[in-house]
């Protein structure tokens, strides 16, 4: 398995998207370096605009782009484009319907030693909540080139989350279909459903092999797009398994917990454990340090797994 | 279209009268501003913007940002006459299902560029056409108008540095320069002046006119047309609620609508009548 941070996947996706699309257009505010951006500005100079530590400025920009026909792909981190800018991806993106792709980098706990001002934990539940407005989170390079590709397919505003640090390539390149919309089952099982995303999903495969050992056949459904979130395979799977755990480096407020605990409680109320960061601000550390402190490794998939298996019964 | 005073003086009091009409029907709205800001939009809309009404989404076409985009009536009123839509329409403003919102949707009313309404983003916008304008080689122009609360907002100025920094000269920024804002003087709530000192440090071309007077705005837009390498900014000193005696430079009339009588009154003033 490669590691590669999806950050790097999609430095590389912009610049092939940019020989097969002259439309296409980037934009970064001042931290292009970071989200790789760099790579499009350094193959194609005259498309690419740095509008300086600017995000809202960025954003409204980039919807004016669009609105001539251009597809821009507006980058900062996720904090900055899902909060500062929240307003002008509201109003003048996705209000307008826009074709205006913002992805955000960094995304989570594992930017790290930044500490809380640098973590998002919020951006999908924010991002989720606008009408019109697409969200992504991939689990790995593979994922995210391919994503990347059918966004820029598609019309309309969408929120891509990326991440700062590497991650196992979990995907094969050579037939990975990506559809916008459709949850992906790695693996198959019966006593559980363990639905995650972006840097989740590998822990979530851990946790299945985990739990394979103790006698517990769990299901591991990968769930890039949060909205439109994948209601038919989310309702399967609870059927077929009767337990849910949710996995995401985000609040369990507002984001893939939320969202599928919306579907079931509807369609399928099972017993559900969300795993997530627990509607508290993060701190300094290493990346594999805070995932652990904040309760967000494979052990603490197991934990929930086992837990919702004993309360089907 | 030619640039005919005499007759751009008829189609702003029509316009005018048709914002009074639209306002008292839906009893809503944004009168102040949008009086002050209607020579502005006369001249543009029916002299001086390459435009087709027939092919709204013409990719050549002069756009506009209505950056202050509560003056929507004033925007509404100039695409009807110009003949975007029937006038009927005016009077359905802010009424549920109207095409006509309380803040303009560009997906919902042919001829708007760009949905506003929200203050400090048109800037931005209006910079995102003009640099796609650059990148393809196209010569159309980009008109955005500002209200002068409105550059109270931090990110105008995030936009002011973005229009220069890309050497903008295909754009063009209006402010309304009508001294009040919801609170009162603008100079009393939060002075933004000297707008036109400001808008030159950021490394604009500033023009300074009476945003009333036709022959001072074609100046100014000529002389923008012909700055190179540079944006620019034409500040318009207005009059807030201009052409309804009782509504001038009272700053209440920012958001209020005309009562059938007050309107009664203001079209006896403007030459028309409400049925008119």
């Amino acid at each position: 398995m490669a590691n590669l941070a999806t950050r790097e996947a999609y430095g590389k996706a912009l610049v092939e998207l940019g020989k097969e699309n002259k439309d296409v257009v980037v934009l970064d505010a001042d931290l292009s370096k970071s989200t790789k951006t760099a790579d499009f500005a350094k193959a194609f100079p005259d498309r690419f605009f740095n509008m300086g530590i600017a995000e809202g400025d960025m954003m409204a920009t980039a919807a004016g782009f669009a609105t001539c026909g251009k597809i821009p792909f507006a980058s900062t981190f996720a904090i900055f484009a899902s909060g500062r800018a929240f307003e002008q991806i509201r109003n003048s993106i996705c209000y307008p319907e826009l074709n205006v792709k913002v992805v955000a980098t960094h995304a989570g706990l594992t930017v790290g030693e930044d500490g809380a001002t640098h973590q998002s934990v919020e951006d999908l539940a924010i991002m989720r909540a606008i009408p019109n407005m697409t969200v992504i989170c991939p689990c790995d390079d593979v994922e995210t080139m391919a994503a990347i590709k059918e966004v820029a397919a598609m019309k309309g505003p969408v929120y891509i989350r990326l991440g700062r640090s590497s991650v196992p390539t979990l995907n094969n390149e050579a037939d990975y279909k990506f559809e916008i919309g459709k949850a992906v089952t790695l693996r198959e099982g019966k006593d559980v459903t363990i639905f995650a995303t972006g840097i989740m999903v590998s822990e979530a495969l851990k946790a299945a092999d985990l739990l394979e050992k103790q006698g517990i056949d769990a299901q591991v459904i990968n769930i890039h797009t949060i909205k439109p979130i994948d209601e038919k395979a989310v309702i399967e799977a609870a059927k077929k398994t009767g337990a849910v755990v949710t996995c995401e480096e985000h609040s369990v407020v507002g984001g893939l917990g939320s969202a599928v605990c919306e579907v079931l409680s509807e369609y399928c109320p099972v017993p559900v454990k969300r795993v997530g960061v627990m509607d508290m601000f993060g701190e300094s550390g290493k990346p594999a340090e805070l995932l652990k402190e904040y309760g967000l490794t494979a052990e603490n998939i197991v934990e929930a797994a086992k837990a919702v298996v004993e309360n089907k019964k | 279209m030619a640039r005919d005073i005499e007759n751009l003086k008829k189609t702003a009091n029509t316009i005018r009268q048709d914002i009074i009409k639209m306002l008292a029907e839906s009893a809503s709205g944004h009168p102040g501003g949008s009086l002050s800001a209607v020579e502005i939009l006369t001249a543009l809309y029916f002299s001086e913007m390459k435009i087709d009404p027939k092919n709204p989404g013409w990719e050549e076409r002069d756009r506009f940002v209505l950056s202050k985009g509560h003056a929507a009536p004033v925007l509404y009123a100039s695409l009807a006459e110009r003949g975007y839509f029937e006038k009927s329409h005016l009077v359905t403003l802010r009424k549920i299902g109207s095409m006509l919102q309380g803040h303009p949707n560009m997906n919902d009313t042919p001829g708007v560029d760009m949905s506003t309404g929200s203050l400090g983003q048109g800037l931005s916008v209006a910079n995102g056409m003009a640099l796609s304008g650059k990148l393809d080689k196209k010569d159309y122009r980009v008109y955005v108008l500002l209200g002068d609360g409105e550059i109270e907002e931090g990110q105008v100025w995030e936009a002011a540095m973005t229009s220069a920094h890309y050497k903008l000269d295909n754009l063009t920024a209006f402010v309304d320069f009508n001294g009040l804002q919801i609170d009162g003087p603008v100079n009393e709530v939060m002075n933004p002046t000297p707008i036109g000192d400001k808008f030159k440090a950021f490394g604009w071309h500033v023009i300074e006119i009476d945003g009333h007077d036709f022959n001072q705005i074609f100046n100014a837009i000529d002389e923008a047309k012909n700055t190179k390498e540079k944006p620019t900014v034409i500040v318009a000193k207005t009059v807030k609620g201009k052409g309804v005696s009782f509504m001038e430079n009272v700053a209440s009339w920012h958001g209020t609508a005309p009562s059938k009588e007050q309107a009664e009154k203001a079209l006896e003033e403007l030459g028309g009548a409400i049925n008119g």
